[in-house]
């Protein structure tokens, strides 16, 4: 399994102009809303023209601009999970699935779309049409049906978007397992790094039409290459730092200087923290151990995220430096709000980029 | 009362007509739908207005035309002349009377229905190999279909009831072009109101019949697709 993709598409407010090349089978797209990664799936699966660049899939060149090679959609045959799955209305669940196989004889097709149900674990619902089936099953079906037609390639645009908090974790790990199931690439977009996370052992980090990152996704997550890439994998902490020595720096915004184990290889750049590798603490004697008081809090159900200010007290709730978030069992230590307390943050957690 | 010599020639040639006619408009409808709906290039808006024009002007303007056209010193007239072949005056006169008035109806409807379509369905046909033939008759005309068969009643409905045009390139041949309509206007003007109201009663009960078929119909397919929760 390998593929090669290098395109350009000029698009509304930048240009798509994504290289991306792997032998490995799932690879995730993470991005933000409008970064332009849904519009990289259209442009392989042929729904949308690059303006130039190579598309090649397991050898086969779906498109090369120089040697005006453009194969139509149903040439290509990718398969595509559309993030509302698609499914053909007016057909049964049967007839959807068995819709690309045209070619094979009514026998092979019979044998072939109730070897991809039970595969599915999709019951005796054949005879259904899709809007009597649950949003699970929908999503098996278009699943089913892609890789019917056994595509070189897989594209997965943001299936678990429309689903609720429960339903989505149910199915994401239904997908995993149907995922191992199927012998080819995926590429699944999503701009939720749980769900890249969950799902894939590589993620590429997509901002403003460029791939940023690429790399096994532990990698990915514990040291982005860049702002955008930590802000994509969720950190909230970010801010402009002076290097002062090989893994000290200085931050001018929040006052302090932080010390890191990894060498830092730039004079000026960014320095990130993630809220959830900051802790509280009973008092302060080592370093990147700082003195805090409480701005704002803001309460999920079973975590705070806290919005602090080192060093001296906030003027207002917006007044904040750094966002750190703790469980409920932590949140209990700090009794009085208006008065300082202590965080630690782990220099092994600390990541200081470029830009 | 009735006399027993009743004429119902004017049923049987409305019926020829607009079933004819309908035929023609579904076919031609749904294909001028179909390419309007994926062509968007700059002369959209005119040839949509071109296509939908005949529904606002008024019949007689479309009878007009037709005879320019067709007529004996019109470019289509006078090439059919060569083969002996004169169609004003015919019932062929009276089924194109019907598809130039008609075919808005079927063509706006029909395009309407396949705008509605979430073309993630067409692209999810395509990727998995289906030809345009094929995303067209599987998928783009069964998904459209409740608009579809709305398009063709009222298609339907507008060809039985049609008279200017019709009056001005077929005439009024008794037994040969007089449609229901017409008779009703000849029955009205020569006074006999009861032939007129029965010739009333059957077009009305003709199109109320079509019409809550379609209805029905429309209805039953959406139970057996959306089950009957909806």
């Amino acid at each position: 399994m390998n593929f090669s993709i290098e395109i350009k598409k000029k698009l509304y407010e930048f240009q798509l102009d994504a290289k991306l090349q792997s032998k490995e089978d799932i690879i995730g797209i993470l991005g933000a809303s409008g970064s332009g990664k849904s519009m990289l799936l259209r442009c392989i699966a042929g729904l949308v023209k690059p303006d130039e660049g190579t598309i090649i899939i397991n050898g086969k060149t779906f498109f090369d601009s120089e040697k005006k090679i453009n194969l139509s959609m149903r040439e290509r045959k990718v398969g595509f999970l559309f993030q509302n799955y698609a499914l053909f209305p007016n057909m049964t669940i049967e007839e959807n699935i068995a819709f690309g196989l045209d070619s094979f004889s009514k026998s092979d097709k019979k044998k072939k779309v109730n070897e991809l149900m039970e595969k599915y674990h999709l019951g005796d619902i054949e005879n259904r049409y899709p809007a009597q089936i649950s949003g699970g099953q929908q999503q098996r079906v278009a699943l089913a049906r892609a890789v019917a037609v056994e595509p070189d390639i897989l594209l997965l645009d943001e299936p678990f978007s429309a689903l609720d908090v429960h339903l989505r974790n149910h199915m994401i790990r239904e997908m995993s397992e149907s995922l191992k199931q199927y012998k080819g690439i995926a590429l699944f977009v999503t701009h939720n790094m749980e769900e890249a996370y969950q799902l894939c052992d590589h993620i590429a980090i997509f901002n403003k039409g460029k791939v940023e990152a690429f790399n096994e996704k532990k990698n990915v997550f514990q040291h982005p290459v860049s702002m955008e890439a930590a802000k994509i994998t969720g950190c909230k902490n970010l801010s402009k730092a002076v290097r002062l020595s090989e893994n000290v720096m200085a931050i001018a915004d929040w006052g302090i200087q932080l010390k890191t184990t990894v060498e830092i290889e730039y004079e000026v750049g960014f320095v990130g923290v993630r809220a959830n590798n900051i802790r509280i603490v009973e008092s302060c004697t080592e370093e990147n151990c700082f003195k805090v008081w409480l701005a704002d809090e803001n309460e999920a159900p079973f975590r705070t995220s806290l919005f602090l200010k080192i060093g001296s007290e906030p003027e207002n709730s917006d007044d904040f430096q750094i966002q750190c978030i703790i469980t409920r069992d932590q949140r209990v230590k700090i009794t009085d709000t208006t008065k300082p307390f202590f965080i630690y943050i782990n220099p092994e957690y600390v990541f200081f980029v470029e830009k | 009362m009735i006399s027993i010599d009743f004429d119902f020639s004017p049923a049987w040639i409305s019926i020829k007509v607009t079933l004819t006619s309908t035929t023609i408009i579904f076919f031609l409808g749904l294909a001028t739908a179909w390419l309007m709906t994926n062509y968007k290039g700059r002369w959209k808006g005119l040839i949509d207005a071109i296509l939908t024009l005949p529904l606002v002007l008024p019949p007689t303007v479309a009878g007009f035309a037709i005879l320019i056209m067709i007529g004996k010193n019109g470019p289509i007239g006078q090439f059919l002349e060569i083969f002996g072949v004169n169609i004003i005056f015919s019932w062929y006169a009276a089924v194109i009377a019907g598809i130039v008035v008609a075919f808005p109806l079927m063509y706006k409807t029909t395009m309407g229905a396949f705008e509605q379509i979430d073309t993630n369905i067409l692209s999810a046909a395509r990727t998995l190999g289906a030809s345009e033939w094929k995303v067209f008759w599987r998928v783009a005309v069964p998904v459209a279909w409740p608009g579809i068969a709305s398009a063709t009643a009222l298609t339907f409905a507008r060809c039985l009831g049609e008279f200017g045009a019709t009056l001005m390139v077929a005439g009024s041949i008794p037994g040969k072009t007089e449609t229901i309509p017409i008779a009703i206007y000849f029955a009205t003007q020569g006074g006999n109101m009861e032939v007129a109201l029965i010739w009333v009663l059957i077009i009305f009960a003709i199109s109320l019949t079509v019409l809550v078929f379609m209805n029905y119909w429309n209805n039953y397919k959406k139970k057996e697709r959306y089950g009957a929760g909806e």
